[in-house]
């Protein structure tokens, strides 16, 4: 079996203790959380750190909370968690799609939102989908804390906003009334990343679209969003061929690349496909009807483990 | 009776976490191994620098080609009579190809060690595309082999071509399709490795190994190294999975062989993931070319094939010596057909080596691939229903034994009551109506059909070797004094419940219960000699050494009980599991008091030594044709291309069930491995000859999510020729699955007038498939 | 560095290398072989053990990250001689067949058990859907769960009884 090479190992106690062993270990020092998308890298020699900073003892940073208008999500919550949280997944049924398609139930017991995001896979689910939601990245570092919105986060294939000697500490997502979501992937089996999926949120005032966000991941779509396509959707009455336009656009504006997964003219058919099934689900349930028909009755989900506590690491 | 569902033996061990299997083995004194392989497909080596690495604290050796060719073992032959590089001395001829070998203290240590080898390459151009190997201008990849100017390694051919063209002349009706069965691999959740302790003393090398073939490995060990062959003991323990993929040997055992003579410690090696995807042996890869002839009216008339099959950078398939493409001229199917041919040519490319793996019953998978989707293009044509032009050609029963246009001798069989049988297990007419329904709504479903014939069962000696070593396998069975039997078989389980099934079939035989028999297995010190578990042959051959073994101890007893009885053997009969005077029960003796009398100072006739027991080498007559009828049901979403198994009715005939669950049991895993195939594993190389499925996240394996809710029928058509009437089962839904998945996704796309599409259909294949643009599988996505 | 582990109720304490994998600490350091290991990229499961309860893949952890913390194996799964009802029902239902993918399947029917005592079949398949399995197909991994579920269920019925 294939196994890591060598590295020091530290436990940080608090986030200032985290970012002190950044500062002191440099830049071949990288946090561990989870650890599912480093540790493979690891074993297969393609990452070598020389320092690895275990922020699993955070329990700060564990947790799920609506704060004002706001749903906050600690960057350490685990995937299985935020699946399991009826707070995050009723205000954003966007969450329980997408977080049923992230990798398996046991990857997702113990793989974090905030790993997937600093990971910054061109094909990271979730990555879609806070880009569909607006949401905004709470970054610590030396100085204190900073904001950037999730839309300018990523700079690049597996880069970030969050420097050598910061760390991503929680996500902030905007709640707003009428509002619904939705998250479509297509994978070649169970447990793999997406050929293609898409994240769509509205919000629906007066009978229009007042917001929307539409997140793409895996085909080529810069900061993981469709801009043109949100601007299209802006003031119009939610309904098929709306939608189906606002689905053309985004397709049109994104730039997939051919890989075992599927060529480029098949990912940006299922940019669009994607985006219209979103669009259309995530209309279902606007205006408070937070049960998505299609998840109906398999409310529990019998891969979270242990309690359903909120915020429990 | 001691047939029926019983639960296993094995279990105990396995769901304490007690199993044994190669990585569990622990010497004292035991190092670790690790293999450097190759980052290119084709290179030459200029040049490998090992200094750094053994100047690590915790190496022991580093061992190189050059090392090897000290010791004549740089190369070894492969089991189709070719020869097969150990560590690479002048090329590396595939991506994964071993180079070098290291011994450390411990693995990580190994690992960190071959970071540290500088091996300097000069890159060459690959063949990749099986299609181009042999282009006037193609790189000659086996430049070793003296006088080889191309990549070309056999041509063979089967069946009466002048007949089979002659029907297509006259035919009203003919049919063509390409196809390609990609290359793909059995992964097995267990990756191969090896312990191998040789003691300098007692000159004895013990290997640890989890080979489905012990005693073939011993001999051939014995022939490439030159070691006594009685100096060696092959231990194979539990296996974690085999499905063809541990038959051959590979290069990583003779390394660990030779890292324990080097250091004069037991050496475990074992390899990774990739490792094991990238150079252990492959399955498939036929390029093929099939065509029907038929009448207007449906009756099929001939089949004929060609087959381009890439065999990788050594010829190292495995399969009997007369048949270069193993079984694979029984393509001419279940059906009563009047003639057949195929050609088969054989070519090297830069891939890894092996090709008859993966449950393939020697290639019979690729046979029922073939006509099952030749008679699915053929009903498109006629626009006739698969099921109803299926029954229309199957063999009737009165035809067997049957002799098939390509010389086979097909044993029973009762085919179209198994068709029937799956028909309305599924509800097949009601299926077509919901079909035609959602068809006007624009949905898509399909149903798709096949049915197989298997040949399983390797095989009669005469035909049937492998290098040289005749397909017959030994038994051994000993009662103890006190009735408990054990039973000692060459065949080695890597999950079929061998300790069962078998003790099952002596029990049956001797009239005591399946659980007063031990079955000794998998240890070359143990067990007499045979040639292992592969080609789903343990049952058909193994099984009937072991049901004769117990007739002939059976046989002993009789005599015994005359003895105690004070009757002549011929006025005794088997009754109720006892020998008793016929006619009178009272006076029946069982196993264990015959056993106790064997043993004991009772006096017996002349020529008769005490004890109870015997051997015997079963040598089948034929092999045996064990076949079934599946039908599978697809829901197909045209505007993701993605395809759900909704439904999967699998009808098999493997003769007599010695154990109905483990057969059952059998056929489920089989069945996955035809979704899995059918729909998304596949090995596909690019254009340098990277490998694009190396591992768990690449190659795509089947789970609980893909897999339906498997149903089984079953019909039980004895075999004529084997003892107890059974055939083998091991392989059958591995054979016959894939195509049913296939044609039930081809009969989806109906309404696009799609008649073929290659495997895997994965989303982004249906959905080329449905827009006129399906691409090559088996190479990079473009 | 020095971790201090519980494995199947025994603390055990170790020097390592921080660079240990879990597995590795399990099968190599305490000689806990039931618990496998078969890709190198956290696909197949079959290293699955319990983490403080909780289904992990232990060749995606790293020993050290187990330090202070509970851990369980196959090996922890029988009780006072009694298997438990994962193991009763994997033999009864015929759920393995080579055993190799079989100790990180009962870890997972057990975890799921606890939290869902009545799973339908949606549920399991979705449950072991992290974990290859090459031999079953599946189909009696699923029967071998529900079959404990409702052994669970008979027992606790009639204890209720009493």
């Amino acid at each position: 079996m294939q196994v890591p090479a060598k590295f020091e190992y530290e436990r940080a106690d608090s986030v200032p203790h985290a970012i002190e062993l950044l500062e002191r270990y440099g830049p071949d020092a990288r946090i561990v959380a989870g650890g599912h998308s480093l540790i493979p890298m690891m074993k297969l020699r393609l990452a070598q750190p020389e320092a690895l900073i275990d922020i699993n003892g955070l329990a700060e940073l564990g947790r799920i909370a609506v704060e004002g208008d706001e749903l906050a999500i600690g960057a350490l919550v685990r995937h299985a968690e935020l699946l399991d949280s009826t707070t995050a997944t009723n205000l954003f049924p966007i969450f329980r799609d997408a977080e049923r398609v992230i990798a398996d139930p046991i990857v997702r017991n113990r793989g974090t939102v905030g790993g997937s995001l600093c990971q910054g896979d061109p094909s990271e689910d979730l990555s879609a989908v806070f880009s569909a939601l607006r949401a905004t990245a709470v970054i610590q570092g030396p100085g204190g804390t900073r904001t950037v919105p999730l839309r300018e986060f990523h700079r690049g294939p597996y880069e970030t906003a969050v420097a050598e000697n910061e760390l991503l500490i929680q996500l902030r997502v905007p709640i707003a009334p009428g509002t619904g979501s939705a998250y479509e992937k297509v994978e070649r089996r169970v447990g793999d990343w997406p050929v293609a999926a898409t994240g769509a949120v509205i919000t629906v005032r007066d009978g229009v679209i007042a917001q929307a966000g539409i997140g793409l991941t895996a085909v080529g779509a810069e900061h993981f969003c469709a801009p043109e396509a949100e601007e299209f959707l802006r003031g119009k009455a939610p309904g098929e061929e709306t939608f189906a336009e606002a689905a053309r656009i985004a397709a049109e504006h994104c730039e997939p690349h051919a890989d075992q997964r599927g060529p480029a003219d098949f990912k940006r058919h299922l940019a669009g496909e994607l985006t219209k099934r979103a669009l259309t689900r995530a209309n279902l349930n606007v205006a408070g009807s937070a049960t998505d028909p299609n998840v109906a009755g398999s409310a529990t989900d019998p891969n979270v483990a242990g309690s359903a506590t909120e915020g429990r690491i | 009776m001691s047939y029926g569902p019983m639960h296993r033996k094995e279990d105990a061990r396995f769901i304490r976490g007690r199993g044994n299997y190669t990585d569990d083995v622990r010497l004292p004194g035991m190092l670790y191994g690790a293999v450097l392989r190759s980052p290119h497909a084709h290179a030459r080596v200029v040049s490998i620098d090992t200094s750094a690495a053994e100047a690590l604290p915790k190496v022991k050796a580093v061992i190189t080609g050059q090392t090897l060719a000290g010791l004549g073992l740089a190369w070894m032959p492969t089991l189709s009579q070719d020869t097969q590089a150990v560590l690479a001395t002048d090329k590396v001829r595939f991506q994964g190809q071993e180079v070098a070998f290291v011994v450390a203290e411990d693995a990580y240590s190994a690992r960190d060690a071959l970071e540290l080898i500088d091996v300097e390459y000069e890159p060459l151009d690959a063949v990749i595309d099986a299609r181009k190997a042999l282009d006037e201008n193609a790189p000659v990849i086996r430049d070793d082999l003296e006088g080889r100017a191309n990549n070309h390694i056999f041509d063979w051919d089967a069946g009466d071509r002048a007949r089979t063209d002659a029907l297509f002349e006259q035919a009203d009706v003919t049919v063509a399709q390409d196809m390609l069965y990609p290359r793909v691999h059995p992964a097995p959740l267990e990756t191969c490795g090896a312990v191998a302790d040789f003691d300098k003393v007692t000159g004895k090398l013990t290997i640890w190994c989890p080979t489905q073939a012990p005693h073939a490995h011993r001999t051939l060990y014995a022939m490439v190294a030159g070691l006594p062959e009685h100096k060696i003991r092959v231990i194979s323990p539990d296996i974690g999975g085999g499905f063809g993929g541990k038959v051959g040997i590979y290069p990583g055992y003779v390394c660990a062989i030779v890292g324990s003579i080097v250091t004069g410690r037991p050496v475990k090696w074992m390899e990774d993931r990739s490792e094991n995807l990238m150079s252990t042996a492959f399955a498939r890869d036929y390029h093929m070319h099939g065509e029907i002839a038929a009448t207007r009216d449906g009756k099929i008339q001939a089949i004929r094939v060609k087959v381009l099959a890439d065999h990788g950078a050594f010829n190292g398939t495995a399969q009997p010596t007369k048949f270069p493409a193993g079984f694979f001229h029984v393509f001419s199917g279940s059906y009563d057909i009047e003639a057949a041919h195929c050609e088969v040519t054989g070519v090297y490319t830069n891939k890894a080596p092996g090709g008859v793996a993966y449950a393939c019953s020697f290639r019979v998978t690729e046979a029922v691939y073939l006509v099952e989707r030749m008679v699915d293009v053929l009903a498109a044509e006629l626009n006739m229903d698969p099921a109803d032009l299926r029954m229309r050609n199957l063999l009737k029963p009165e035809q067997f034994p049957y002799h098939s246009p390509t010389g086979w001798e097909y044993d029973s069989g009762d085919y179209p009551r198994a068709l029937r049988l799956a028909m309305d297990m599924i509800g097949y007419d009601k299926l077509r109506a919901e079909q035609a329904d959602k068809r006007a709504r624009g949905e898509l479903m399909g149903i798709g059909v096949s049915f197989f014939t298997e040949a399983v069962g390797a095989g009669p000696r005469k035909h049937m070797d492998i290098l040289g070593l005749g397909m017959a396998d030994g038994a051994e069975l000993r009662v103890h004094p006190t009735g408990k039997a054990v039973l000692r078989v060459s065949c080695q389980s890597q999950g079929q419940g061998h300790e069962t099934t078998f003790a099952q079939i002596v029990g049956q035989e001797l009239g005591i219960p399946a659980d007063d028999v031990e079955v000794v297995h998998g240890d070359t010190d143990q067990t007499p000699f045979g040639l292992g578990t592969y080609g789903s042959r343990s049952t058909p051959v193994s099984g009937a050494a072991t049901a004769i073994v117990a007739r002939k101890v059976r046989d002993r007893a009789k005599i015994v009980a005359a003895a105690m009885l004070e009757a002549a053997p011929d006025d005794l009969e088997w009754a109720d599991g006892k020998w008793s005077v016929v006619g009178d029960p009272a006076t029946g003796k069982s196993m264990a008091e015959i056993a106790l009398a064997a043993h004991s100072n009772l006096e017996l006739p002349e020529g008769v030594e005490g004890h109870l027991d015997a051997v015997t080498v079963y040598n089948p007559p034929n092999l045996t044709y064990p076949f079934g009828a599946y039908i599978c049901v697809v829901d197909l979403d045209p505007g993701t291309g993605q395809v759900k198994v909704r439904r999967f009715v699998a009808v098999d005939d493997c003769g007599v069930r010695i154990n109905p669950m483990i057969v059952e049991g059998q056929i489920h895993g089989g069945l996955a491995d035809g979704v899995g195939m059918a729909l998304m594993q596949v090995m596909a190389f690019d254009e340098d000859g990277n490998h694009l499925g190396a591992s768990f996240m690449d190659y795509l394996l089947p789970t609980s999510m893909e897999c339906p809710s498997w149903e089984l029928g079953e019909t039980v058509t004895p075999s004529p020729t084997h003892p107890i009437g059974a055939k083998g089962v091991g392989e059958s839904a591995t054979v016959g699955s894939p195509a049913a998945v296939v044609n039930a996704v081809i009969d989806a796309l109906g309404p696009y007038g799609v008649r073929h599409a290659d495997m895997p259909l994965t989303p982004a294949n249906v959905w080329r498939v449905i827009n006129g643009d399906p691409f090559r599988t088996d190479l990079a996505i473009p | 560095m020095r971790i201090t582990v519980t494995v199947n109720g025994q603390p055990h304490t170790r020097e390592v290398e921080p660079r240990l994998l879990l597995v590795h600490f399990l099968r190599d350091e305490l000689s806990l072989t039931g618990t496998h290991w078969g890709c190198d990229t956290s696909n197949c499961g079959v290293c699955t053990v319990q983490l403080d309860g909780v289904p992990v893949k232990s060749c995606t952890v790293l020993a050290v990250m187990a330090d202070g913390h509970e851990v369980t194996t196959v090996e922890g799964l029988e009780r006072d001689g009694e298997l438990d009802a994962v193991q009763k029902g994997f033999v009864e239902c015929h759920g393995l067949q080579c055993g190799f993918c079989t100790p990180g399947m009962l870890l997972t029917a057990r975890a799921l058990l606890d939290r869902v005592p009545d799973p339908d079949e949606g549920q399991i398949r979705e449950a072991i859907s992290g974990q290859l399995c090459r031999c079953t197909g599946y189909e009696n991994i699923v029967r071998s769960i529900r079959w404990a579920a409702e052994a669970s269920q008979k027992v606790a019925e009639s204890e209720a009884r009493q």
